[in-house]
C-alpha cells in the first residue's frame, strides 16, 4: 500500500499537475496573441466534453485507446526501452481482430475474447520484433520500432485490400455480431455514444501493468534490467530475454487497444491513408503519466478531454483546432523540462516543509 | 611556518544544509608552496569546504582570505580569477576532443574567427614539459589512460593560470604506478611555486607527499599538524575518533580441500587480444589467495570469466571439482560462488532499487522469496532488515534507494548479501576501493571471518598493502598469466613489485604447477 501512496509523493504528482496548468496558460497566451478569448475557448472546450451525454461518452471512447498505447510505451520504458512503435503495434492489433472478427463464426463468449487475444498476440509479436533485433543484433529499438510503424500501416492496407475489402469499396466487411464488444445498454444511456468493454479492459490492463512490474518475479527482472543492465547480468538475469519480453508485453497493450477500437467502435477496418496517431500520443501520455499505470490513465484522460473538446472550442469559440496542439505541446514541454516546473513549485514545497517542522 | 606567506586562509567557515551542519566554524590556513592535506572520512565536510573555496557554495558564516586579502568568492569564475583551480574526482572532459581542445574549451585563443589551435597546442606542450606531465597535446581523450586524463585536468587549471590547486581524491582512480607519478608531479608543481590542497582519506599519501594536514570530523576541525610531527596511527585515530587497527589480526591459515581450480585459462579482452594466457591457479578452503598485479594485466577479465560474465576461449574452471567453465552467471552463483564486484555502481547494485530489493538481487527467485511467480515482499523485507542489522549498514530504512547511501555503506550491503549466500568461494574484487579506514577495517574483518569459517577467498586488489595484509598466499599476475605464487608472510613489496613488472619468475608456483 505504501508503494501506491508513494506514486503520489509531492514531486511525481505535483510536477505534472503544475506542468498542465503552465501548459494551459501558455495556450491561453497563444490564443490572446491570435486575438481569441482564452476563457471563452476553455469554457467551450469543457462544455463540449461535459455538455451532453453523447459527447461525454465519446470522450471516454477517445480516452480508451490512449490508455492502451500509453501503457505500451510506459511498460517498455520501465525496462529501459523507448518504444516508439506503439502505433504499429496498435495497427497490427486492428488487423488481427478484424481477421478473426470477419472470418470466424463462433459464439460471442468465445468469438470476442478470441478476437481481442488475437490483437494482443499480434501487437506483442510486432513489438517483439524490435525487441529481438535489439537483443540479437544490438539494433536500436527506436529506429526499428519507427520503421515497423510504416511497415504495419502498409501491411494492414495490403491485407485488407487483398482479402477483406470487396471490390470497389474502401472498407472491409463488418465483423460478425458475435465479435462486437460495444455495450448496448450503456451506449443507449449515453445517446448512442460508442462505448465498449475496451474501457474496462484498459483499466484492467493498468492494474495488470502494476501487478506484473511490482509484485512478480518477472517484474523484478524487468525493472532491474531497465535500471541497470550490468548489475542485472551480474545477478544472473538474462538481459536479452527481458528486452524481448518487455517489448512483447508493451506491444500486447497496444495490440489490445487496436483490437478494441475495431470491435468496439468501428466494427470494420478501412484503408488507412495515414497513421491513427494513438501510438504517437501514447508516448506523450506515458511521459506525462510518469510511466506509472495510474499516471497513464490520468494523462490519457487529459489528452482525451483536450483533443475531443478541441472541436467544441473551434465550433463555438472560433478558436482553431490546432491551438489545442499548442496546449498539449506546452504540457509535454513543461513535463520534460521539469527543472523549470520545480522552479515554480519550489516556494510551495519550502512553505510546506517549514510548516511541517 | 610563520614566516611563510599565507595564500589561503579560511576563518570560522560555517555552512548549514537542511538537517545538518556540514562545516562548523572551520579554520584552515595554507602557506605558499605548501602541500596541505584535508583529511576526513566520507561525509566529514571536506568537499563542502573546498566547494566553498571554489565558489560553488556560499558560506553562512566566516571569511576567506586569498593572499592575505579578504575576498568574496561567489562563483567558480571568480575563483579562477583569484588563481584557484580544482581537479575534480570525476573528470569533466569531452571524450572525442583532443587534449588541447579540452584544455582551451571555453577559453579558446582566436585567430580572426578561427580557433588558433596551433598556438594553443604549443602553449599546452610548454606547460606540460615545465611540470613534467608528459601529455601529448594532440591525443584524443578517449585514447589515453585515466592517469593521463587526470593530467589533462591539471593542465586545464594551469592553463587558466591557477596558483592554488585543489585536488579532490586524486588517487581514487589511479593505479599504484600512476600514484607514484602523480606524487612526483605534485612535487614539481610546488617547486614551480604552486600551492596544493589535497582532499583525501588515504594516510599513506599524506605521509608521502604533504607538508601539513588538517583533520576534519563531522564538520569540525579536530587538529592541524605538520606531517613531520605525526604518524599514520595518530592521524587515523583523529580522523575516525577512535583507535584504528591497521595490522589485520589473523591466525595461521588452515587450508583444506581445493575449492577453485583454474586450468590453463585463455580469454579475449575487450580489445580483441588475449587478456588471459594459459592462466592457472588454485584456491583452497580456509585460505585467502590474493592476486597482485598492475592494473590491466588481466585481473578484471579473470574475474569475469570465473563468474560467467565473459567467455573463456580455452581452459577449464572447476568449483568443488565440478566444471563451471562458460556457464551462466546464475548457474555459477547457484553452485556456491559469491562475488563482490570491483565496480559497485555498475555491477553490484541497482542504485534506484530499494535496499530491500538490492539484498535479494541474486536470490529473488528462491522459494523463500518467490511463490508461484509472485514475490513475497514480507520475507524480502525481513531478510533485508536482518542483514542490515547484522552488517551495520547505515541506512534510514530498508526502503531507501541504494543511491542515497554512502560508498562505505553500499559496500557493506553488497558484502552482507554475498556472505549471506553462504558460498564456498568468495571473490572479492577491490573490496575497499574508495572507502575510509573505518569501513576498510570492517570489511577486512569480514573477509578473514569467511576464511576462518572454512571458505575459500580470492582477493583482487590494486592496493599492495591490502593484498599483503589480508592474503595467506599471493599470486602475481602479469600479462594475463600467473608469474609466481609467494607466501604472504615472507614476501616484501620489493619482491612483489619486481614480479608485477614482469621482472622474473620467483620460487614456487607458476603456470604449469
Amino acid at each position: 500500500m505504501n508503494r501506491v501512496i508513494a506514486v503520489f509523493t509531492k514531486e511525481s504528482f505535483l510536477v505534472p499537475a503544475v506542468a498542465i496548468i503552465l501548459g494551459l496558460l501558455t495556450g491561453a497566451i497563444a490564443m490572446l496573441a491570435g486575438g481569441f478569448n482564452p476563457i471563452d475557448a476553455y469554457t467551450a472546450l469543457l462544455k463540449k466534453v461535459f455538455g451532453n451525454a453523447y459527447n461525454f461518452g465519446e470522450t471516454i471512447r477517445q480516452i480508451t485507446p490512449l490508455i492502451f498505447t500509453g501503457l505500451a510505451v510506459a511498460f517498455a520504458f520501465r525496462t529501459g526501452l523507448f518504444n516508439i512503435g506503439a502505433e504499429g503495434q496498435f495497427i497490427v492489433g486492428m488487423i488481427a481482430s478484424t481477421v478473426v472478427g470477419v472470418s470466424f463464426d463462433l459464439p460471442a463468449i468465445i468469438h470476442a475474447p478470441l478476437a481481442i487475444i488475437a490483437g494482443a498476440v499480434a501487437g506483442g509479436l510486432w513489438g517483439a520484433i524490435a525487441g529481438y533485433l535489439k537483443a540479437a543484433r544490438g539494433v536500436n529499438e527506436v529506429i526499428t520500432s519507427i520503421m515497423l510503424n510504416w511497415v504495419a500501416l502498409y501491411f494492414a492496407n495490403w491485407v485488407m485490400n487483398a482479402f477483406f475489402i470487396p471490390a470497389g469499396k474502401q472498407t472491409s466487411e463488418e465483423v460478425k455480431d458475435s465479435a462486437i464488444i460495444t455495450i448496448g445498454w450503456l451506449a443507449e444511456m449515453f445517446d448512442n455514444a460508442r462505448l465498449h468493454w475496451g474501457t474496462l479492459i484498459a483499466v484492467l490492463a493498468a492494474i495488470f501493468f502494476y501487478i506484473i512490474l511490482w509484485k512478480t518475479k518477472s517484474g523484478f527482472e524487468l525493472r532491474s534490467v531497465g535500471l541497470n543492465p550490468h548489475a542485472s547480468e551480474y545477478a544472473g538475469m538474462n538481459v536479452n530475454r527481458n528486452v524481448v519480453k518487455a517489448m512483447f508485453i508493451g506491444g500486447m497493450f497496444a495490440g489490445i487497444g487496436g483490437a478494441t477500437e475495431i470491435l468496439g467502435v468501428f466494427h470494420y477496418q478501412a484503408i488507412m491513408t495515414q497513421h491513427t496517431g494513438y501510438g504517437f500520443d501514447g508516448i506523450a501520455v506515458a511521459l506525462i503519466g510518469g510511466n506509472t499505470p495510474f499516471g497513464v490513465i490520468l494523462a490519457a484522460i487529459l489528452f482525451g478531454v483536450l483533443t475531443f473538446g478541441a472541436s467544441g472550442m473551434q465550433f463555438s469559440a472560433g478558436v482553431p483546432f490546432e491551438l489545442i496542439r499548442v496546449v498539449i505541446a506546452s504540457v509535454i514541454f513543461f513535463v520534460a523540462a521539469h527543472g523549470i516546473v520545480k522552479m515554480f513549485i519550489k516556494p510551495i514545497l519550502k512553505k510546506k516543509k517549514e510548516g511541517g517542522n | 611556518m610563520n614566516s611563510v606567506k599565507k595564500v589561503v586562509e579560511m576563518r570560522g567557515i560555517t555552512k548549514r544544509f537542511p538537517g545538518i551542519i556540514a562545516n562548523d566554524s572551520i579554520t584552515l590556513s595554507v602557506g605558499k608552496g605548501e602541500i596541505h592535506a584535508l583529511l576526513g572520512e566520507n561525509g566529514a565536510g571536506k568537499s563542502t569546504l573546498m566547494n566553498i573555496l571554489f565558489g560553488l557554495y556560499q558560506p553562512d558564516e566566516g571569511e576567506i582570505l586569498i593572499n592575505e586579502k579578504v575576498v568574496q568568492i561567489t562563483s567558480p569564475k571568480i575563483a579562477n580569477d583569484l588563481g584557484i583551480g580544482m581537479v575534480h574526482q570525476h573528470f569533466m572532459l569531452v571524450e572525442t576532443f583532443t587534449v588541447t581542445e579540452n584544455i582551451v574549451l571555453g577559453n579558446e585563443p582566436k585567430n580572426g574567427l578561427k580557433i588558433d589551435i596551433q598556438s594553443a597546442e604549443k602553449a599546452v606542450e610548454k606547460l606540460s614539459n615545465q611540470y613534467g606531465l608528459k601529455v601529448d597535446p594532440r591525443a584524443k581523450i578517449q585514447d589515453i589512460s585515466v592517469g593521463m586524463q587526470q593530467r589533462v585536468e591539471i593542465l586545464k587549471t594551469l592553463y587558466r593560470g591557477a596558483d592554488i590547486l585543489i585536488f579532490d581524491e586524486p588517487t581514487a582512480v589511479l593505479t599504484p604506478q600512476e600514484i607514484h607519478e602523480l606524487i612526483e608531479i605534485m612535487h614539481n608543481l610546488v617547486k614551480e611555486g604552486k600551492t596544493i590542497i589535497l582532499i583525501t582519506h588515504k594516510l599513506k599519501e599524506i605521509m608521502a607527499v604533504c607538508d601539513a594536514v588538517t583533520i576534519i570530523r563531522r564538520g569540525k576541525v579536530i587538529d592541524s599538524v605538520l606531517v613531520k610531527d605525526t604518524n599514520p596511527d595518530d592521524l587515523a585515530a583523529k580522523m575516525v575518533g577512535r583507535e584504528v587497527n591497521f595490522r589485520v589480526d589473523k591466525t595461521e591459515a588452515k587450508p583444506k580441500d581445493t575449492i577453485l581450480a583454474v586450468e590453463k585459462l585463455t580469454a579475449m579482452g575487450n580489445r580483441g587480444v588475449n587478456a588471459l594466457n594459459n592462466l592457472s591457479l588454485e584456491v583452497r578452503a580456509g585460505e585467502i589467495l590474493g592476486i597482485a598485479g598492475v592494473d590491466g594485466n588481466g585481473q578484471s577479465e579473470l574475474i569475469e570469466v570465473l563468474t560467467g560474465l565473459r567467455k573463456a576461449t580455452s581452459g577449464r574452471v572447476l568449483l568443488n571439482g565440478k566444471e563451471i567453465t562458460n556457464q551462466s552467471p546464475r548457474n555459477i552463483s547457484e553452485s556456491g560462488l559469491s562475488h563482490i564486484p570491483e565496480d559497485r555502481h555498475k555491477r553490484g547494485l541497482v542504485l534506484d532499487f530499494t535496499m530491500s530489493e538490492n539484498m535479494v538481487l541474486e536470490t529473488y527467485f528462491h522459494p523463500t522469496f518467490c511463490k508461484g511467480g509472485f514475490l513475497d515482499y514480507g520475507a524480502i523485507d525481513k531478510h533485508a532488515a536482518k542483514l542490515i542489522e547484522e552488517f551495520d549498514v547505515r541506512t534510514p530504512s530498508i526502503y531507501t534507494p541504494a543511491r542515497a547511501l554512502s560508498g562505505g555503506n553500499q559496500q557493506k550491503a553488497i558484502i552482507a548479501r554475498e556472505v549471506d549466500k553462504n558460498p564456498d568461494l568468495l571473490i572479492a574484487a577491490q573490496p575497499t576501493r574508495g572507502l575510509d579506514v573505518g569501513a576498510i577495517e570492517f570489511i577486512h574483518r569480514r573477509l578473514i571471518d569467511q576464511r576462518d569459517q572454512g571458505k575459500a577467498v580470492l582477493l583482487l586488489s590494486l592496493e599492495l598493502d591490502e593484498v599483503i595484509n589480508l592474503s595467506d598466499r599471493i599470486a602475481v599476475i602479469y600479462e594475463g598469466a600467473i608469474v609466481g605464487i609467494v607466501d604472504a608472510k615472507s614476501t616484501s613489496e620489493q619482491e612483489l613489485g619486481l614480479m608485477m613488472s614482469g621482472g622474473k619468475v620467483m620460487q614456487g608456483g607458476g603456470n604449469d604447477e
